[in-house]
């Protein structure tokens, strides 16, 4: 989780010229993923593209994803409870998009409370409640990634439930 | 699941949209935005667009170049169907972009039969006929009001017409709409029992320091950059003023606002900001703050509640013991330093023992206060809200943080100040109100306690909501309905078309104990549920409207959408009512008439629509000295001078205040906290405005707060054998309320803290009646019992309840 990815490097410079101390040291969720297959969900318009396999996930720790495209970092989580909305065979598998909805700063996972928090203005989402915003300045809840499985374990991404930030469009 | 708007895509600003000028119509701060309006299906593109930028690539964090669904809806200009998007304002020098979770919601908080966003707006007057509330026409609707009021007038005199209004600024006040409501009750009338929206009387909140010749809003906002230490007295700004406490506190616990105090006050040493927080509860802000200062320059006093008062003085006591006082300036500009100081003594073990805390911190808090850099003198900021305002003891408590203050030279310059942090922003203009409590400087009538004692035989309600946002609130309720039950019972004998004999059975209810309620808002508000007439009326935005934020920032808000339906502005509404019962000076055609002939001609005639657009979202720092080279020239902080005026006195001195403890003040609290267990601390959350008189119509929220939170330690919860999300009933000898339990480690026992002001539970029903001896409520010494009512309601099963803190 503290890997940066260079096509994000833009928005962590952001962050730090704004954050020169306390929670500034510690952004950075964002890492480099290998989209393995792209289609188009026909009714949407949204991609469907393999994230990973169930297999490839440990319990509380984020995978680092991006969706809908490459420029738009999100994670991967296996929660370790069924929680509504998750996927997978224990029903507990979700994804979100980690630049904060509020001003766009890259979200840290806290994996004692399960919760993403922004070093930007402390806004905190509950990855176990879709994303909702404990505290924060965000106008909307995290958006959160729509996963399916399939029969094999692999696990796609088809949709998105509120913009991201930085874009007007989810599908650029 | 958490509330999701599934909205992928919002329509882009094109090149050429109309910008209006903008000042958040919520919280004190007013933060810059604009709202940029354009045809709907005239969008721009991806590559043609407003902002000049390439919108087909991802952009980056704080860009200027996105905006969130909330900041948008469609909405009526001029009767046309236009795209608005009302982002905030980079330029802006109070909030340089940033966006609240309040304000940057303004743009679904719009009326809108498109996207049936705020469809609870009031559309069209209000009559109660055939046993309902129906629509009518304005003449009908204020005919009836008129000829009631001077019915009322002639029977019982003008202290029959009680009227509750709105003294502020931003929506539901402003400079034109206090003038119109002014003009028309303290000019054309005469009226004493008038009181304000959220507290039961005429009085200033901040009398204390008014007394002692200091205005509450005497610094600019800058001065938190530059401070070496930041007083916190019972405000928790990341929540209530969040971008001050974002856009210039934080800077200056970062200390990137290094560079600007050096340049500004060369000479001396300098750190970033040490921060001492005088709160019973840890809040947010306090939380952030050790985030970004780091622990060891963050003190967080929390005394026992109510105890503030008892701090402050030994404050005082030991800064002048060591001499950290400014005796050029007590010599210079203030009267009675000694007599203070002799008549405020209390040690620090006095004081530890009052306010819990201990003798160390005492000290230690008083040193980051006043113990010199160097040779050169600590630059403190002080800064106060509800947490003294609505506390023990408000106007001495008041005195005692304002001498501390005024003996460290805080006072009038640059990083320091002793401001109050705010609610609203303000927007005051009316004639001389000094009528009021003639006789009794101290005491304007209790308004709500003349209310529930049968008197006054007519109501006029501006934008007040006492269901929701006043004390004794259970008993006022109970006994408002009643009375005004017995008009509507008479209402009912009548057709609505026999004016005469309507107006002939409502003032012989109102000879039985009824009362004839008028109610003037922009929404149907819960107290409108006992009114007879209801008039529509236009907010910010919807008008032209001019407010001053907390550093006394003047900007015009330019109109942007019509109203809904029929509404007007409230100025236009008073000088209806004006005409109607026969009074002149009115006619206005427009709120910039009301502007012109308040503010405009009452304060040099300098301030002009015109002029203020020009100045934009910066706009100009009251009060406004000139105009010269096509701008409105202001003053950045009151008092540098040396000279104080507040009190009306001619020699221009601050006067220090004796100002000594005395226990739990209010009638009654005492002997509520003996008899009940738990403290009902209470205040305000970062999603809602106010009394969410909107946002209880905005998913966005109500999705978080179904009901009104109550914070508890777990151990409380475990003696009253309740889990996160039950809902509890929380009661005393003055009434009962609900509200759904928060687990809050960070919360000592027995001290919970409940939203203030919500709709689905409301607190004010378990505040007692107890004011001080200027009538200002105390709402936050509360104590009451707790009890389960139920499990944790369904529509509660997809909230969180997870620790509102930031962790690193």
């Amino acid at each position: 989780m503290k890997k940066t990815g260079k096509r994000c490097q833009r928005l962590v410079d952001e962050g730090r010229r704004s954050f020169l101390r306390g929670s500034a040291a510690s952004v950075g969720t964002i890492a480099a993923a290998t989209i393995l297959q792209t289609k188009k969900v026909e009714a949407s318009n949204f991609p469907s593209n393999k994230l990973a396999n169930v297999k490839d996930l440990k319990t509380n720790v984020p995978l680092d994803i991006n969706y809908p495209d490459e420029d738009s970092p999100g994670v991967l989580l296996k929660l370790g409870s069924k929680v509504e909305g998750g996927v997978g065979p224990d029903g507990d598998i979700v994804a979100y998009s980690v630049l904060c909805p509020h001003k766009g700063y890259p979200l840290n996972y806290n994996d004692a409370d399960k919760v993403f928090n922004c070093p930007g203005h402390y806004s905190v989402f509950d990855a176990e409640k879709g994303g909702l915003q404990v505290w924060g300045q965000a106008t909307q809840n995290l958006p959160q990634f729509k996963l399916k499985v399939s029969s094999g374990g692999d696990i796609f991404a088809e949709g998105v439930d509120e913009l991201i930030y930085g874009r007007l469009s989810n599908v650029l | 699941m958490a509330y999701k708007r599934n909205i992928n895509k919002l329509p882009i600003i094109p090149k050429g949209a109309k910008k209006h000028n903008v000042v958040c119509n919520y919280c004190i701060v007013g933060c810059g935005y604009h709202a940029y309006t354009w045809n709907v299906g005239a969008d721009g593109t991806t590559t043609n667009n407003i902002f000049g930028e390439n919108l087909s690539v991802q952009q980056g964090a704080d860009s200027d170049a996105w905006y969130s669904p909330s900041m948008w809806n469609i909405v009526k200009q001029n009767g046309k169907d236009v795209n608005i998007v009302i982002k905030p304002d980079k330029n802006c020098v109070v909030n340089s972009g940033l966006g609240s979770p309040r304000g940057a919601r303004q743009g679904e908080l719009n009326y809108s039969q498109s996207t049936s966003t705020q469809l609870q707006r009031l559309t069209d007057p209000l009559v109660y006929r055939y046993g309902q509330l129906q629509p009518t026409s304005w003449d009908d609707a204020i005919g009836l009001v008129a000829d009631v009021t001077k019915a009322v007038i002639d029977d019982q005199g003008e202290d029959g017409l009680f009227v509750s209004a709105f003294d502020h600024g931003g929506a539901g006040g402003g400079y034109e709409n206090t003038w119109g409501t002014g003009k028309l009750y303290l000019e054309s009338m005469k009226i004493k029992n008038i009181r304000i929206h959220n507290r039961p009387a005429y009085n200033s909140e901040v009398h204390g320091t008014r007394d002692m010749g200091v205005g509450e809003l005497n610094y600019c906002y800058e001065d938190t950059e530059l401070a070496d230490t930041i007083v916190s007295v019972g405000a928790n700004s990341l929540e209530t003023q969040t971008n001050v406490y974002l856009n210039h506190w934080v800077p200056n616990m970062r200390g990137t606002s290094m560079d600007k105090k050096k340049k500004q006050l060369p000479g001396e040493d300098h750190a970033p900001a040490r921060m001492i927080f005088v709160d019973p509860r840890r809040t947010v802000t306090i939380n952030s703050a050790e985030a970004e200062a780091g622990k060891e320059n963050v003190m967080h006093l929390a005394i026992n509640s109510g105890t503030d008062l008892a701090l402050f003085n030994a404050w005082m006591t030991y800064i002048d013991s060591k001499g950290w006082v400014d005796k050029d300036f007590i010599k210079a500009s203030t009267m009675d330093y000694d007599k203070m100081v002799k008549g405020n003594k209390t040690s620090l073990s006095e004081a530890a023992k009052i306010t819990g805390l201990t003798t160390k911190q005492i000290q230690q808090s008083a040193e980051w206060i006043a113990k010199p850099k160097g040779n050169k003198r600590r630059r403190t900021c002080f800064v106060y809200e509800k947490g003294l305002i609505w506390g023990n003891d408000n106007y001495r408590t008041n005195c005692s943080l304002t001498n501390v203050a005024a003996a460290t030279g805080n006072i009038g310059r640059p990083g320091g100040g002793c401001c109050r942090m705010g609610g609203h922003q303000e927007g005051y203009f009316r004639p001389a109100d000094g009528f009021i409590w003639e006789g009794n400087p101290a005491k304007p009538p209790y308004v709500d306690k003349l209310l529930i004692e049968g008197k006054g035989g007519v109501h006029h309600v501006w934008a007040c909501d006492h269901y929701k946002t006043t004390l004794n609130a259970h008993e006022f309720k109970r006994v408002y309905k009643k009375r005004t039950d017995i008009v509507k019972d008479a209402m009912n004998e009548v057709p609505h078309g026999d004016r005469k004999a309507l107006v002939k059975a409502i003032m012989g209810a109102i000879k039985k104990g009824g009362l004839f309620s008028v109610d003037v808002d922009i929404i149907k508000a819960d107290i409108a549920e006992a009114a007879h007439v209801i008039l529509p009326a236009a907010t910010s935005g919807e008008m032209n409207l001019t407010s001053m934020n907390g550093e006394r920032r003047m900007r015009l808000t330019e109109r942007y959408m019509d109203p809904p339906g029929q509404a007007l502005p409230d100025c236009i509404i008073a000088s209806k009512l004006g005409e109607a019962m026969g009074f002149s000076g009115y006619g206005w055609k427009t709120e910039e008439d009301a502007f012109m002939d308040g503010y405009h001609n009452g304060t040099g005639k300098i301030v002009t629509y015109d002029r203020l657009r020009a100045m934009g979202n910066n706009g100009v720092q009251e009060p406004v000295i000139d105009y010269k080279d096509g701008k409105l020239v202001g003053v950045k902080r009151l008092y540098a001078d040396g000279k104080f005026d507040r009190h009306g006195k001619d020699h221009k001195k601050l006067i220090f205040k004796v100002s000594k403890w005395r226990g739990l003040q209010a009638p009654g609290k005492e002997a509520q906290k003996k008899k009940f267990k738990y403290l009902i601390n209470n205040g305000r959350a970062n999603h809602v405005w106010q009394n969410a008189y909107l946002d209880r119509k905005n998913q966005f929220v109500t999705d978080r707060w179904p009901y009104p939170f109550i914070e508890m330690n777990p151990s409380d919860m475990k003696n009253i054998g309740v889990s996160e999300g039950d809902l509890v009933e929380v009661f005393n000898d003055d009434g009962s309320t609900q509200a759904m339990v928060y687990p809050t480690p960070t919360a000592k026992k027995k001290e919970t803290f409940m939203l203030f002001a919500y709709p689905t539970g409301v607190v004010g029903n378990v505040v007692n009646d107890g004011v001080n001896e200027v009538i200002i409520p105390n709402y936050k010494q509360t104590w009451a019992n707790i009890r389960k009512l139920a499990n944790k309601p369904s529509g509660v099963n997809h909230v969180s309840f997870k620790s509102k803190e930031y962790k690193i």
